[in-house]
């Protein structure tokens, strides 16, 4: 009898090889379709050739677009991202006071614990009619929609962690002197805020959702509204390429989230090791 | 590790070749079953009638075809689906069956000219009474759409250019409670049922519709043309069963034009009310007129010089010419040698001389 295959584990090569085995598995899939139905009528756009997916990302990424003079990638990503910048900033100050709050002081949590639970359940693509109507069609309403999207979930995950901080150190610190407003700076930010940096990170997931439906709805820029609007003419050469980014955007935002809450908070780790 | 690794390529391998083979284009030939798709829109309920009331299967049965007729809710998702091949024949406008299907080179055949919106697509203010007050204005609208042809019509009967206003695209689901309840829209580009809406809003003008530039927005039923080449079968069936409709609507045929209504979404005013905006072809002879006339070119011209300034004929066009645009009587528009988007009048005439 062999080794277990639970006990069994790729060495160091191995892991990247069996890391890089589904994306080339999907490579190879892409190409083998393209090829085929490019075979077949060349000027198919459903799958269209690296090549010109290459040439599009070119026109998109460096020549200035002859109606707007804008270079549009460039154009749609600063507009997307001071959204979603905004709307995070947002959710994470409101995440912060509010959840503080309410995992700190009965009065506050009493009052507001069961409305922002109800309102964490309400699906915020339901009230995006809504949110048009009351703030209008530019920026305001986008931003809103991330806010309303991911600040709920952000208040209850800080007020359970602020509920979670052993009642010894909350006590200790009061036999010490702290008042109230010292406990919140010296011991309860310092134990949440990178656990604040961790769910916000969960978070940018849906932050991207809600920002590209909004800009799928009404708006003159943005990744989303590119997407959408060429998807009008089936143009997968722009869409393929934006997916792409969009994903690599995400990507780096969670390893820069990463990153500073491991050099921001070093007692995080210091702790475990 | 060895052959597990190897054994992992070949299976990744055999599944991706077996999915190719599953997934490639269909090879046109001669077949017998066929599926055309169609969504709702004044001029096309018809199709959606002649699938419930047996009509389709009838004049199928008679060329020893099947034709399965299905409803798409989206209308763009409709023409892309056509593109990628799962349907033989659409329904579209002219524009965008040059800039979906004949554009991503599906070969396609304009078997149809239904009708053409006379009035159907407007362009509404709440500040202004004229076309000329759109200047400087932010206006909500469907980008790359036919709404957005008919602006850029508009602007240029006051020498205005598209620079002198901004666009927003905004999703034709949206644009009636955007306009009638928000501020910051004071002027929208849509269709009917939409515009009716827009337009009923207290204080908002109509400054502009699609009876000012008639013959323009053509809808049409859009096929395949390798596979209408191979099976004229398809095409028969077609053609004959919308003039039986036709005849059918023309007569004022109650329990049709209930039906039709119902469907739509409406009532039988209502849907009264969009066929007088809709310049329907009832009799096969004036479609043939309409397809054979020198405008049509003309017309064509025009929206494929729109097509091509906005980008909508894919990265491949270095000029308007890129995609060739036949008429019948042998006339093209653009490269011969890519023809990509055909008007029919063949099939309409059989109908005309009563030969289906």
């Amino acid at each position: 009898m062999g080794r277990r295959i639970i006990n069994r584990r790729p060495g160091k090569g191995g892991a990247l090889f069996w890391g890089a085995l589904p994306f080339l598995a999907v490579l190879v899939l892409y190409v083998t379709f393209s090829a085929l139905r490019l075979a077949e009528n060349p000027n198919d756009k459903l799958l269209p050739a690296f090549s010109t997916i290459a040439d599009t990302v070119h026109r998109l990424a460096f020549v200035p677009d002859s109606r707007s003079g804008q270079v549009l990638l460039w154009a749609d990503t600063a507009s997307s991202l001071t959204r979603l910048g905004l709307g995070l900033l947002v959710s994470t100050v409101i995440g912060l006071v509010l959840g503080i709050g309410t995992g700190l002081i009965p009065y506050v949590r009493a009052g507001l614990s069961p409305f922002i639970a109800v309102l964490s359940l309400i699906p915020p693509m339901a009230v995006l009619p809504i949110l048009f109507i009351v703030f209008g069609l530019d920026e305001l309403s986008k931003v809103v929609l991330i806010v309303i999207g991911i600040a709920p979930f952000l208040v209850r995950d800080m007020a359970m962690r602020v509920e979670a901080i052993p009642s010894e150190l909350v006590i200790k610190a009061q036999t010490l002197g702290a008042n109230t407003w010292q406990i919140v700076t010296r011991l309860v930010l310092p134990s949440v805020w990178p656990k604040l940096m961790d769910s916000l990170r969960l978070s940018l997931g849906p932050a991207w959702l809600f920002l590209i439906s909004a800009e799928a709805i009404a708006a003159q820029d943005g990744l989303g509204y590119r997407i959408f609007l060429v998807r009008r003419y089936l143009a997968m050469d722009v869409i393929l390429p934006y997916v792409v980014w969009i994903t690599l955007l995400a990507f780096c935002m969670d390893w820069a989230l990463r990153y500073a809450n491991r050099r921001l908070c070093p007692w995080l780790e210091r702790g475990a090791s | 590790m060895r052959s597990s690794l190897k054994r992992v390529l070949g299976l990744t391998l055999g599944v991706a070749g077996m999915v190719a083979a599953t997934c490639s284009p269909a090879l046109s030939a001669e077949k017998k079953d066929f599926k055309v798709a169609w969504s709702i829109y004044a001029g096309w309920m018809p199709w959606g009638y002649a699938a419930d009331s047996g009509l389709m299967k009838k004049w199928a049965d008679k060329y020893g075809i099947s034709v399965e007729i299905v409803q798409i809710n989206d209308y763009v998702e409709s023409i892309n689906q056509y593109t990628a091949g799962a349907f033989d024949g659409c329904v579209m406008t002219n524009m965008d069956a040059l800039t979906i299907p004949a554009a991503g080179g599906v070969d396609s055949t304009s078997l149809i000219s239904g009708d053409f919106s006379n009035g159907n697509d407007g362009i509404v203010l709440k500040k202004g009474k004229t076309v000329a007050d759109l200047k400087g204005q932010k206006i909500n609208l469907v980008e790359l759409s036919v709404s957005h042809y008919l602006l850029a019509r508009a602007l240029d009967t006051v020498k205005l250019k598209e620079k002198d206003v901004s666009v927003v695209n905004t999703s034709d689901a949206d644009i009636v409670s955007v306009f009638t309840s928000s501020a910051d829209s004071t002027a929208v580009v849509t269709w009917n049922p939409q515009l009716a809406e827009v337009s009923a809003v207290k204080g908002a003008t109509k400054v502009f519709d699609s009876s000012k530039i008639p013959g323009e927005i053509i809808d049409l039923m859009v096929v395949n043309s390798a596979t209408l080449k191979d099976n004229p079968k398809l095409g028969k069936a077609l053609v004959g069963v919308w003039y039986e409709m036709m005849a059918k609507m023309e007569a004022g045929d109650q329990g049709m034009l209930e039906a039709m209504a119902k469907a739509s979404g409406t009532d039988l005013a209502g849907y009264k009310a969009q066929l007088v905006t809709t310049k329907m072809f009832y009799k096969p002879a004036d479609a043939v007129t309409f397809t054979t006339s020198a405008q049509l070119p003309k017309t064509m011209d025009m929206v494929r010089s729109f097509s091509f300034e906005h980008g909508l004929l894919g990265e491949g066009a270095k000029t308007k010419d890129a995609v060739g645009i036949a008429f019948p009587g042998g006339k093209t528009i653009g490269d011969a040698k890519n023809v990509k988007l055909r008007f029919d009048a063949e099939f309409m005439k059989l109908a005309a001389d009563g030969k289906l």
